[in-house]
């Protein structure tokens, strides 16, 4: 699995808060929470952003409310994969139970520019800037996640699990 | 009990819920849960997601607690159809903690009370704020609705354990400093990801001087420093606590005395002063009393972390008898029902009210910018929740000031950042 796109770059501590604000909160509609993804911050994200953008962010990216909103509506606004330095835990889970790829790489999320075009093999963690060139190994999944996402995230790994019982 | 079996308060407690004689920090395990979680937001998602696995009902219809609590009294169309889906669930499934308007109060106020929550328990909550149960010394904490939907099906979750910080707190706090001026100072200095993926474990001499109440504020507040879970060790005030609400008392575990701590971190209590986190990041903390003269349009007494009974007995010694800031609205939400009864028959709401504040039904409203009392463009709050983030209470371009009740009841009265013994 590969993704490519163009990057979104925002600082440390992009919190839940501005990645859904609670306000649209009242819907758990994917499109509609899509819709209005990062606006707080980047009102023209929504607008601008393409199926297969990357969003790279700093630390602690995804903090504050445990809203699965959040990755769902990143998801759903076309982004292929999210690169920070560190992820909150909650926003980490809730990523890998729903299937957003992210990955954990500090010098990468560091060192890729907002506008960057940016390519990410899942299989190895490699992260290449090809416009750059340069590339970066991020931190692999522990092997209960890939199977986790393997199966396609929680839910359909749940459902395998009843079923066998 | 060598150092290589120690294990922390977490740890143990993890362990025994994994069917395990012991764990170590980063090991995968899958953990007995003795309460799932979730609310008016999370939960109409969680059922979705639980209708797709397929199971067809709830592991047990006892330990699944749904709470109406975000966006109600239901504020729009859309809110009252999320908590119809809790609803309906709830009467599905005949889920026995499921608490209807009457009934209610914010979650992590609720739950405590009703005697639901206590040591040795493993809870997830579809809210992040679920770390507040750790004060009674339970493994408490927030997961997203994919997580509540497979934990009702299975009665199981999967955890890495987390490896721990331990806070060692000494001396006793002075007048007007409470359990969230301590957690706010300890925000301030380790960070908002300060405690990312651990646990943050208390221990001290210090600990006697904090009431539960403040003990359920300080564990409510470790997600805002990144924490998996923040954890209280159980002691006589926990006790009475527990006998007070009608629980039977759970497991009490003690950390080993050989546990290991990735990092100690000393507090002295004696030292802190009423502290307050300023826009936009609840570890940007100042004194209250070296805030300058930052003029403030809204205070809000209340939510998960400060709505509690001793929060508004506090806040009502301030404001009685004294006048509300002209031009500035105050806003008092008692966390429960229980709560807000308790507070109208001490007298609490006429002091409020004769003092200009407004008295609300139990939400957690304005806290998440969700109703009852949302801020305009450029507008300023000093409130006793729990985050500050850009547009938490309202328009973008808004600012909230994190403070304890006191200097929240204080700031009312001047219209700007005020340590209480100013006014006091």
């Amino acid at each position: 699995m590969k993704a490519q796109g163009r990057v979104f770059k925002y600082g440390d501590n992009v919190d839940t808060d501005v990645i859904i604000p609670a306000r649209y909160l009242n819907t758990s509609d994917a499109a509609e929470l899509a819709s209005h993804c990062m606006e707080d911050i980047d009102a023209d994200f929504p607008k601008k952003v393409k199926a297969g953008d990357l969003m790279v962010g700093g630390r602690n990216f995804g903090c504050g409310s445990s809203r699965e909103h959040a990755p769902l509506a990143i998801k759903t606004a076309g982004i292929s994969c999210v690169i920070a330095e560190s992820f909150a835990r909650i926003f980490y889970r809730n990523a890998i139970n729903i299937g957003l790829p992210i990955l954990e790489c500090e010098a990468a999320a560091k060192a890729i520019a907002d506008g960057a075009v940016v390519g990410v093999d899942f299989e190895t963690g490699v992260i290449t800037d090809t416009v750059t060139g340069r590339t970066w190994k991020s931190v692999p999944f522990p092997p209960f996640m890939r199977e986790l996402m393997a199966a396609g995230g929680l839910v359909p790994y749940v459902k395998t699990r009843l079923e066998k019982k | 009990m060598g150092r290589k079996t120690s294990m922390t308060m977490t740890q143990k407690i993890l362990a025994r819920a994994a069917g395990l004689d012991r764990v170590e920090p980063g090991q995968l395990i899958e953990a007995k849960l003795d309460l799932v979680l979730g609310n008016d937001i999370t939960a109409p998602v969680a059922i979705r997601e639980f209708a797709k696995i397929g199971s067809g009902r709830v592991f047990n219809k006892d330990k699944i607690a749904l709470v109406p609590d975000h966006f109600s009294p239901n504020k729009d169309i859309k809110a009252a159809e999320q908590c119809k889906v809790l609803r309906c669930f709830a009467c599905e499934h005949d889920i026995t903690n499921y608490f209807e308007l009457g009934e209610m109060g914010i979650e992590h106020a609720l739950l405590p009370e009703k005697g639901l929550v206590g040591p040795g328990d493993v809870i997830i909550g579809a809210d992040s704020h679920t770390c507040t149960y750790g004060a009674l010394g339970a493994f408490s904490t927030g997961v997203g609705s994919t997580d509540m939907a497979a934990g009702m099906a299975t009665g199981t979750a999967w955890f890495k354990v987390p490896a721990a910080m331990r806070f060692v707190l000494t001396g006793a706090p002075r007048a007007w400093v409470s359990g969230k001026d301590v957690i706010l100072h300890i925000i301030g200095k380790i960070g908002v990801d300060g405690a990312l993926y651990r646990s943050m474990e208390y221990f001290g001499d210090g600990l006697k001087s904090l009431t539960v109440d403040d003990r359920l504020c300080m564990a409510n507040m470790a997600i805002e420093a990144g924490a998996k879970n923040g954890i209280f060790p159980v002691d006589a005030k926990t006790l009475a606590f527990l006998k007070s609400v009608g629980h039977p008392g759970g497991t009490v575990f003690k950390a080993d005395k050989y546990a290991v701590y990735e990092q100690t971190i000393m507090i002295d209590l004696a030292s802190l002063e009423p502290t307050v986190s300023f826009p936009h990041l609840p570890s940007n903390t100042r004194l209250a009393r070296e805030s300058g003269s930052v003029t403030i349009d809204q205070v809000v007494i209340g939510s998960c972390t400060n709505g509690r009974l001793s929060d508004l007995v506090t806040a009502a010694k301030v404001l009685a008898g004294r006048k509300v800031k002209k031009g500035l609205r105050c806003i008092v939400i008692p966390a429960t029902q229980k709560i807000w009864l308790e507070a109208m028959k001490k007298g609490l709401f006429k002091q409020f009210v004769e003092a200009g504040a407004v008295v609300s039904t139990p939400t957690c409203g304005p806290c998440l910018g969700g109703h009852m009392g949302i801020l305009a463009k450029g507008e300023r709050a000093v409130a006793t929740t729990n985050r500050n983030f850009v547009g938490r209470m309202g328009h973008p371009e808004s600012e909230v000031y994190l403070a304890s009740p006191a200097v929240a009841a204080a700031s009312a009265l001047t219209g700007r950042i005020t340590d209480p013994s100013e006014v006091m």
